[in-house]
């Protein structure tokens, strides 16, 4: 028996407010020795509840109440917190989704490497740091016998998150449960940890949980997938077979969301909006975004990609007037607007309107939908009493929401309605733009798709125009049709989604783009290999 | 959600609290009626025991101690009632609207509320009621103020938190006026800490009232105030008597009373902002 983890018909319960909800049930999993296993599902199908209990552990107020977990012919269920305590960090090691929140910003990187095997006993401080070193080294970090020295803001977010993986080897563990390590990350910093995680598991025979919610990101680790769905299993089975040929409607529905693409080239006359030769940063003479030149048609969907800390949210800021530019012009209809939103009239306020990527702060939780929605129509039009109610209703209508979520609050709704009512807000002003920031980036994948059909659907019925910001580029191949790509604050290529897609001019927007996961399990593999071939 | 279904769904620390409050507010309104004799009459002679006569005993003068309970409650309440409401009023105000505004306005703001922290408050308090005399509207004045910039910093630092979120952000792009950024979006998610703050400054301002009253600047004798009974009747300790254990009882009972009832409040709120 090969089994180093074995789970038997694990139901695991919440309780919350005096109700119990079922998070998990009747799962069953096998890993062996050196094995990877995938497990995806959207947020709510109890991955990370599963990840967890794999270590015999169970957030507050849930509870196993049936089945066991076994690791190494060892039930974990039942066993004591002093036994849990000696196997956690040292024989299961678990990799959050942020490595920022999860390294202690006071100490040094080696210092915390060094905290759980010194603890257990298994090495001396000194030995610990070899270790670490050796560890940075494979994980391909720069600076293997350094970089430890550093405290974590001083390493970026990639490095980070290695620098975590390395923590996690750090006691040669038999299992690693990977919660998401690579979501938080840009897709170019992505492949570089994807392609650490696989190395360091494959030398050390590691086994490992891998849960994520992107298909295409698991292909790429996992030997073989679960999918998970309101804590039941879905379908399991090898990687391939899976991919290949998937039994379930639902994880059909997962395959499809990257595939599905869309042309609408439309022929385009209207300048909406212009933006000419704008410089903009936070302090005069800083610049953030340099040089910036691009229009947007009436009914055209233009979408800015770069990773973060490309200045594309600053681009945004400009173009709101929040952040009035040091040096250039925006344009509306033909006519320059006020840099400032305090100087802007009115009517153009109304024309521009934005849609956040959390639309969790995004909504104010003290006021009801109806307030929510209610308030740009009293503001703007002066509607009021029954003519705004009837509007309220029309526009829970047209973003596909039951009336009766009229008088709720926004935390009884999920994200993705909540990123709904958002669009409900936008649209109540009538605008020409929606800028989208990254609306799509805090949504589980076919939520994501369904917003993003309802924007197009929207779009046909009433003709404005979208920016979106994004460093998704599944979104921008669903949706645009116009790519601004931006690379430290500058333009580095624009044009025709198709042309771009097809034959990228710049290094970057190629890099950008080849970066994208595929549904293909050897993607990682040509990719790298292409990538040395190259170098 | 009618307000009595609401007080129903209350748990039993809340609906504890409640009573508590609901009884001093009660012996606060129906002071001359119940008590058994005037508010500064001697009845006695010093710290006689609890008996037949006299409920609680009585004080160092010999007055009756349950009537002085009765008239501290109204006192004391209603002051540092009025105390803490105009603390809030100010302190909260310019707190949010320095956080809202910035700029300049926020920068005069904290810096004049920096100027009057930096005194301790008893002699800041000590020194202006000595210029202009220890009247109570002075009295409600100098500690409210005293107050108002604890409160000042509270709602200030809240506020930034909130005028970061981008709910707040959309009002301002959508061209909505101060005043309404204030108070529909900034006020609504800080008010659950600053009532819960109401609670504590409350029982604080009853500290100080008696703090200020020991010294002889608080409320003059012979009116009746907790904070000074407890410091008058101090003394009597020392022989083994009771007396000044019921006032600082007093004290104590309705502060719990208060927080019970405003830690049912906050849990309530963060219900609606949790998930």
């Amino acid at each position: 028996m090969d089994n180093i983890l074995k789970i038997d018909n694990l139901t695991i319960k919440g309780y919350w407010d005096g109700n119990t909800t079922v998070l998990l049930e009747d799962i069953d999993l096998q890993l062996n020795r050196g094995e990877v296993l995938g497990i995806i599902g959207e947020s709510g199908a109890g991955k990370s509840t599963l990840g967890l209990a794999a270590m015999g552990y169970t957030r507050d107020g849930c509870d196993i109440t049936e089945g066991s977990v076994m690791f190494d012919g060892k039930e974990l269920v039942d066993a004591t917190k002093k036994e849990l305590t000696q196997l956690r960090g040292s024989n299961i090691a678990y990799v959050a989704q942020s490595a920022a929140a999860s390294f202690n910003p006071a100490h040094r990187l080696v210092q915390q490497f060094a905290e759980t095997p010194v603890r257990h006993g298994h090495m001396t401080f000194k030995q610990a740091k070899q270790k670490a070193e050796k560890l940075y080294k494979r994980l391909n970090l720069p600076f293997p016998d350094s970089i430890g020295y550093r405290y974590p803001h001083q390493v970026s977010g990639g490095q980070l998150q290695r620098a975590m993986i390395a923590m996690a080897l750090g006691c040669d563990p038999d299992i690693v449960v990977f919660d998401e390590p690579t979501t938080a990350l840009d897709v170019t910093t992505q492949i570089e940890v994807l392609a650490a995680i696989r190395d360091a598991i494959k030398i050390n025979n590691t086994a490992a949980l891998y849960i994520t919610h992107d298909l295409a990101v698991v292909s790429q680790v996992a030997d073989r997938v679960m999918v998970l769905r309101h804590g039941r299993l879905v379908e399991d089975g090898e990687t391939r077979e899976m991919l290949e040929n998937p039994k379930e409607q639902y994880t059909k529905d997962l395959l499809n969301v990257r595939r599905q693409k869309c042309d609408n080239t439309k022929s385009h006359k209207e300048v909406v909006l212009e933006i000419q030769g704008v410089d903009a940063g936070y302090y005069p003479g800083q610049n953030i975004v340099e040089d910036i030149d691009f229009k947007i048609f009436r009914g055209q969907n233009v979408a800015v990609v770069g990773e973060s800390g490309s200045g594309k949210t600053t681009l945004a800021r400009v173009i709101t007037g929040l952040l009035p530019p040091n040096k250039g012009k925006v344009l509306f209809d033909s006519k320059s607007v006020s840099p400032d939103v305090r100087q802007r009239s009115l009517n153009t306020l109304r024309r521009l309107q934005m849609i956040y990527q959390m639309p969790d702060v995004a909504l104010n939780p003290r006021q009801k939908i109806r307030r929510i929605i209610g308030r740009p129509l009293e503001f703007y039009s002066g509607l009021s009493g029954k003519a705004k109610k009837k509007k309220v209703h029309k526009l829970l209508d047209m973003i596909e929401l039951p009336s009766h979520y009229y008088d709720r609050y926004p935390s009884e709704l999920s994200g993705g309605q909540k990123q709904r009512i958002c669009i409900a807000r936008a649209l109540a002003a009538e605008p020409d733009l929606i800028i989208c920031d990254e609306i799509t980036s805090a949504l589980d994948q076919l939520v994501a798709e369904e917003i993003l059909k309802l924007l197009q659907k929207l779009q046909t019925e009433l003709g404005m125009s979208y920016l979106f910001i994004t460093h998704d580029l599944a979104t921008v191949k669903a949706i645009a049709d116009e790519v601004i790509v931006m690379y430290k604050g500058n333009i580095v290529e624009q044009g025709n989604k198709k042309d771009m897609f097809d034959s990228p001019d710049h290094d970057y927007t190629e890099l950008l783009l080849s970066s994208v996961p595929e549904m293909d399990p050897d993607w990682l593999d040509n990719l790298l290999l292409k990538r040395e071939k190259v170098s | 959600m009618t307000f009595i279904k609401l007080l129903k769904q209350a748990p039993l620390s809340a609906k504890i609290g409640m009573v508590i409050i609901l009884i001093n507010v009660a012996a606060a309104l129906l002071a001359p009626v119940i008590a058994p004799y005037e508010e500064a009459q001697k009845v006695g002679s010093v710290w006689l025991t609890p008996g037949q006569d006299h409920l609680m005993g009585t004080d160092q003068v010999g007055r009756d101690l349950f009537t002085r309970m009765l008239y501290g409650a109204r006192n004391t309440i209603s002051i540092a009632f009025i105390i803490t409401c105009i603390a809030f009023a100010i302190g909260s105000g310019l707190g949010l609207l320095a956080a809202t505004v910035e700029g300049y306005l926020d920068s005069m703001l904290s810096r004049l509320v920096d100027i009057i922290m930096a005194f301790p408050p008893l002699i800041l308090a000590l020194m202006v009621l000595s210029i202009f005399g220890t009247s109570i509207p002075i009295l409600i004045f100098v500690i409210a103020l005293i107050d108002s910039t604890k409160v000042y910093r509270l709602a200030r630092a809240l506020a930034m938190d909130i005028r970061a979120l981008e709910f707040v952000e959309v009002a301002r792009l959508r061209g909505e006026g101060l005043l309404w950024i204030i108070r529909r979006e900034i006020l609504p998610n800080a008010a659950p800490a600053l009532i819960a703050e109401f609670g504590l400054r409350f029982s604080f301002v009853f500290l100080f009232i008696s703090a200020l009253s020991f010294l002889g600047l608080g409320l003059q004798p012979p009116t009746a105030d907790w904070g000074s009974m407890v410091r008058e009747n101090a003394g009597a300790i020392a022989f083994g008597i009771t007396i000044p254990i019921y006032p600082a009882a007093a004290i104590a009972f309705l502060t719990i009373g208060i927080n019970l009832v405003v830690d049912w409040f906050l849990q309530r709120s963060a219900q609606i902002r949790a998930q």
